[in-house]
């Protein structure tokens, strides 16, 4: 059986009819064409799926289209502002090398920004902590750690 | 004058896309007409096939075709080729047995693929594909290496009864044994270098396409190497001409070496895109990449190093077991022999060494090439060996580093390499200070008062990078060239395009070579752009694997710049009226030598397409050059590790307080990538000493670790910051004087990892652990050490 979905992605008013088992990350990927969120397991480990909903970041792929119904869903295409201009964490993320093939990397810069508006003078190890539902096989995470600190600490300065 | 953009921490070009969500992946390619294909696996580690009954599947919503073995094999599909001939100790050619795209008859590990489904979406593929009925008759399995050469184990070819794809030697066992027999004393270490899966975040994905129009097809792969795969696809499977398929390997999300091979399902999908008539779309889930994506490593060692009494090394002797898995995946076979014995000799002055190798086919997934594919089997025989004998001799393991250390370059050792330069004590002294091995004592004796173990552990590492030249590699075994090709075109207006037959999969080639070319150019790196994953732009290439990027194909780039610059220098003599040898040419300015004449180089550019004033009579307008180059030799890059950890007895946890790497990649294009490079290579090497294990059942041969909940990649809270920093000595045949930094980190982490952790250990009297050396291993270990003991 197939349902109408609608929500808000990136500030759109957006719907489409999907099956009830669609998940929310397919919806985005395929009928949305947004193919910024990226899928990297099948079991919620990876974090590449992250996007922000009702300000919160959730892994799109271990929920369904239909539980976002009416919810207000940013992906990482929605992050950098509409002249292009990086966001504080994305610019951190270049500046300190903390990507390097790119896959994870969307995941981690929407969980990364959920956890500085959380947490925004976080010590290192509170960082790693934070990132046990993001893998990333490149960078050792070493970089993203740097990223994420220095990310955090320009958008506190931003506000 | 700019200043120079060598060895500047120039940002990364390729970042923005990748953090706006623009990267183009294989999966995120979504053609018109796109169907998508799912595979029907083997659920058995080793089965006759019975029947394949498709008809309730072909009936299925949205099903547009269901394709089994039979069928390509009447297609004439031919098999997966490997592409490295080893020959035995007998001079007789390894054991070949075909690797079909499509089981027939039989399968072989669980994950082989039996069938396939394409269908209109991905959820119809994937469903009409549990409706496949593959009735099977289950055979005995074995998994482990060891266990398939007894007699009566379950043989998986007719073409080897014993399992055994070959029995491969390298050097003088007799001298060896000698040497043995006069040593004064000998070390003796027994272990497995444990089975990696390599879990690149991108899991592959193929995307074939057929094109009725000019007979043509396009194959989008998550893939290392292009042209390897369009050559070993058309020439050895399909049989097609090689210029009417491209294949595009776009961003590709990490490949550690699992991304290199032809795979089953990229043949699947671009023959079956011409049967349907429209593109054919296959993405593996993680489940899937678990069992089928190539493995790393998974030898059995028994290693022995014969000593004087001064702790100098007098001789080597290995024997491996190297599991295979079921088929022989691309690359198989050259990393047990070529990539890991010629490595034995490490850093050291060790004058005679023979090394073993049996290569055993087992009912798993295919093994092959993993970030360092030989090299961090060899450190690890090495680098385990030294630390263990310092520690029976009562040497200091740095102090019997240093007696054995070579200092003479080039260096040629018992193991057919010649190293052309190094300096190993620089590494480890910078190594040392950095990691305050002086204080360690006293960090040791305050986590004694907190109830807690410290260790502290070398590795002193050597690679060979950029596997070369052509023709030795032809007379060992390899079935292709290992040179590389680029091409710089200038356009008229100064700026530049650069098509490089390397591959980017993370390690920042875009902004690297940019680097390198902006910088002979005198030009911004903004102004150059680099090109690579394609076959139809590109005119050839090997891509990218063995950290031979920078070293092969940054040097091909390099010399296509020297034509640039050459023909460039005539087009200014002309234009300044001035002979050619009177030009000289410094970072984008062509000058007259003497004089104040000269032409900025996008004047030049402009003159070679706007040719009114130009010397028609000599030379042709424009200004696009292309090179190949083959090596004269491999890279030696070689660093100095020092880890440090701290265990509780109470739990066996091992945590990782220090770790400090400094390595010598030569001439270093950009410090903040190779210094990602490094960050990225230790994490995967602490992976492989502490967390990762790929196990199989024993009885029946299923993948126990198929998921990220089993199979444990490093997290963020498993590793540390690292401390790093660099020696240099130039590669001296390569005209940038780079070596290649891609691998090293795997290769010496796990050998660091390991002596620190036996280091802690060694006075309760235990000499090994096994990897991954997790908190339950390392509790048993203790365990046993005290029950003995006591």
């Amino acid at each position: 059986m197939s349902v109408k979905v609608s929500m808000k992605v990136n500030g759109k008013a957006v719907s489409g009819e999907v099956e009830e088992r669609t998940l929310l990350v397919t919806f985005i990927r395929e009928q949305l064409r947004l193919t910024g969120t990226h899928v990297g397991c099948d079991t919620a480990q990876c974090g590449a799926c992250t996007v922000s909903m009702n300000g919160a970041a959730v892994k799109s792929c271990s929920m369904l289209a239909m539980q976002a119904e009416g919810a207000d869903v940013m992906t990482i295409e929605g992050v950098a502002a509409a002249d292009g201009t990086l966001h504080p964490m994305q610019a951190a993320f270049k500046e300190h090398h903390g990507l390097q093939c790119g896959f994870c990397t969307p995941g981690m810069v929407m969980n990364a920004i959920d956890f500085a508006k959380k947490h925004p003078s976080a010590s290192e190890q509170d960082v790693r902590d934070a990132l046990e539902g993001n893998l990333c096989r490149c960078t050792g995470y070493h970089n993203i750690v740097k990223a994420i600190m220095a990310g955090s600490k320009a958008m506190a300065g931003a506000k | 004058m700019s200043a120079s953009l060598i060895g500047a921490r120039v940002q990364r070009k390729e970042d923005y896309r990748f953090l706006t969500g623009a990267g183009q992946y294989t999966d995120d390619v979504t053609l018109p007409h796109q169907s998508y294909a799912a595979f029907v696996r083997s659920p058995h580690a080793h089965a006759t096939i019975k029947s394949i009954k498709i008809d309730k599947a072909k009936k299925a919503p949205g099903v547009l075709a269901v394709y089994t073995g039979e069928d390509v094999a009447g297609a004439k599909l031919g098999g997966l080729p490997c592409g490295w001939l080893i020959t035995d100790v007998n001079g007789q050619p390894m054991k070949e047995p075909p690797h079909p795209v499509l089981a027939h008859g039989k399968v072989r590990y669980v994950g082989d693929h039996v069938a396939v489904v394409v269908a209109e979406t991905q959820e119809q593929a994937r469903d009409a594909a549990e409706m496949v009925e593959v009735s099977y008759d289950v055979l005995p399995a074995v998994v482990d290496a060891s266990q398939a050469t007894k007699k009566g184990a379950p043989v998986l070819h007719d073409i080897a009864p014993d399992n055994t794809c070959y029995v491969w030697a390298l050097g003088d066992k007799a001298a060896v044994d000698a040497a043995f027999a006069k040593a004064a004393h000998v070390t003796k270490l027994e272990f497995i270098n444990n089975r990696l899966i390599p879990n690149a975040i991108e899991p592959r994905a193929a995307n074939g396409h057929y094109s009725r129009a000019d007979d043509s097809y396009t194959l989008y792969v998550a893939n290392q190497n292009p042209h390897v795969e369009r050559l070993l696809m058309t020439a050895f499977v399909m049989g097609l001409p090689e210029h009417k398929v491209r294949v595009v390997a776009p961003d590709v999300g990490g490949g550690f070496g699992s991304k290199i091979y032809l795979y089953a399902e990229d043949v699947v999908v671009t023959w079956a895109s011409r049967q349907i008539g429209r593109p054919v779309k296959w993405t593996a889930d993680r489940s899937e990449s678990f069992v089928s994506d190539a493995h790393g490593r998974d030898h059995h060692t028994i290693a022995e190093m014969a000593m004087d009494k001064d702790g100098k090394f007098i001789g080597m002797r290995v024997h491996t077991t190297a599991n295979i898995g079921a088929y022989l995946s691309t690359f198989a076979s050259c990393v047990p022999t070529i990539l890991y014995a010629t490595l034995l000799a490490g850093q050291y002055t060790t004058p005679l060494i023979f090394c073993q190798v049996t290569a055993v086919f087992t009912n798993t997934a295919p093994v092959d090439a993993y970030r360092g594919a030989g090299r961090p089997e060899a450190t690890y025989v090495v680098e385990r060996l030294v630390e263990t004998a310092a520690r029976e001799m009562k040497l200091d393991p740095a102090e019997i580093r240093r007696r054995n250390f070579i200092r003479q370059f080039p260096y040629q050792t018992p193991v057919a390499l010649q190293y052309d330069t190094g300096n190993y004590e620089a590494t480890l002294d910078a190594a040392m200070k950095m990691a305050d091995v002086a204080g360690f004592a006293k960090r040791k004796e305050e986590a004694a008062k907190r109830g807690k173990l410290r260790g502290l552990g070398y590795a002193a590492y050597i690679e060979a990078c950029g596997i070369a030249p052509s023709a030795v590699a032809g007379s060992l075994g390899a079935r292709a060239g290992l040179f590389e090709a680029g091409e710089i075109r200038v356009h008229p207006t100064g700026s530049v395009t650069v098509f490089t037959g390397s591959h980017s999969h993370g390690q920042g080639h875009e902004t690297t070579f940019a680097q390198v070319v902006a910088d002979r150019l005198g030009m911004a790196v903004e102004n150059v752009d680099i090109v690579h994953g394609d076959t139809s732009k590109i005119l050839f290439g090997m891509g990218t694997y063995g950290s031979r990027s920078i070293a092969v194909g940054g040097t091909a780039i390099v010399k296509a710049l020297d034509k640039i610059i050459d023909k460039g220098k005539k087009i200014a003599a002309h234009l300044m009226e001035a002979s050619e040898g009177d030009v000289e040419y410094d970072r984008g300015v062509f000058k007259v030598a003497g004089t104040d004449k000269q032409k900025a180089f996008g004047e030049i550019a402009f003159a070679a397409y706007v040719p009114h004033n130009y010397p028609h009579d000599k030379l042709e307008p424009g200004l696009n050059e292309n090179a190949f180059y083959d090596p004269s030799n491999f890279t030696f890059p070689a660093g100095s590790y020092v880890c440090e950890v701290e265990i509780d007895p109470d739990t066996g946890q091992t945590r990782i307080v220090n770790f400090t790497a400094v390595d010598d990649f030569g001439k270093i294009i950009n410090p903040m990538i190779v210094e990602g490079q490094v960050h990225g290579g230790l994490t995967q090497g602490i992976g492989q000493a502490l967390t990762e294990a790929c196990h199989y059942d024993s009885a029946t041969g299923q993948l126990i670790t198929g998921s990220f909940t089993d199979y444990c990649i490093p997290r963020a809270d498993d590793v540390p910051s690292y401390k790093v920093d660099t020696r240099e000595t130039p590669c001296t045949h390569n005209p940038l004087g780079v070596k290649g930094c891609g691998e090293a980190g795997a290769i010496g982490a796990p050998a660091a990892v390991m002596n620190a952790i036996t280091d802690a250990l060694w006075s309760m009297g235990i000499k090994d652990v096994p990897m991954p050396a997790t908190a339950q291993t390392v509790w048993k270990a203790i365990q046993s050490a005290s029950k003995k003991a006591a």
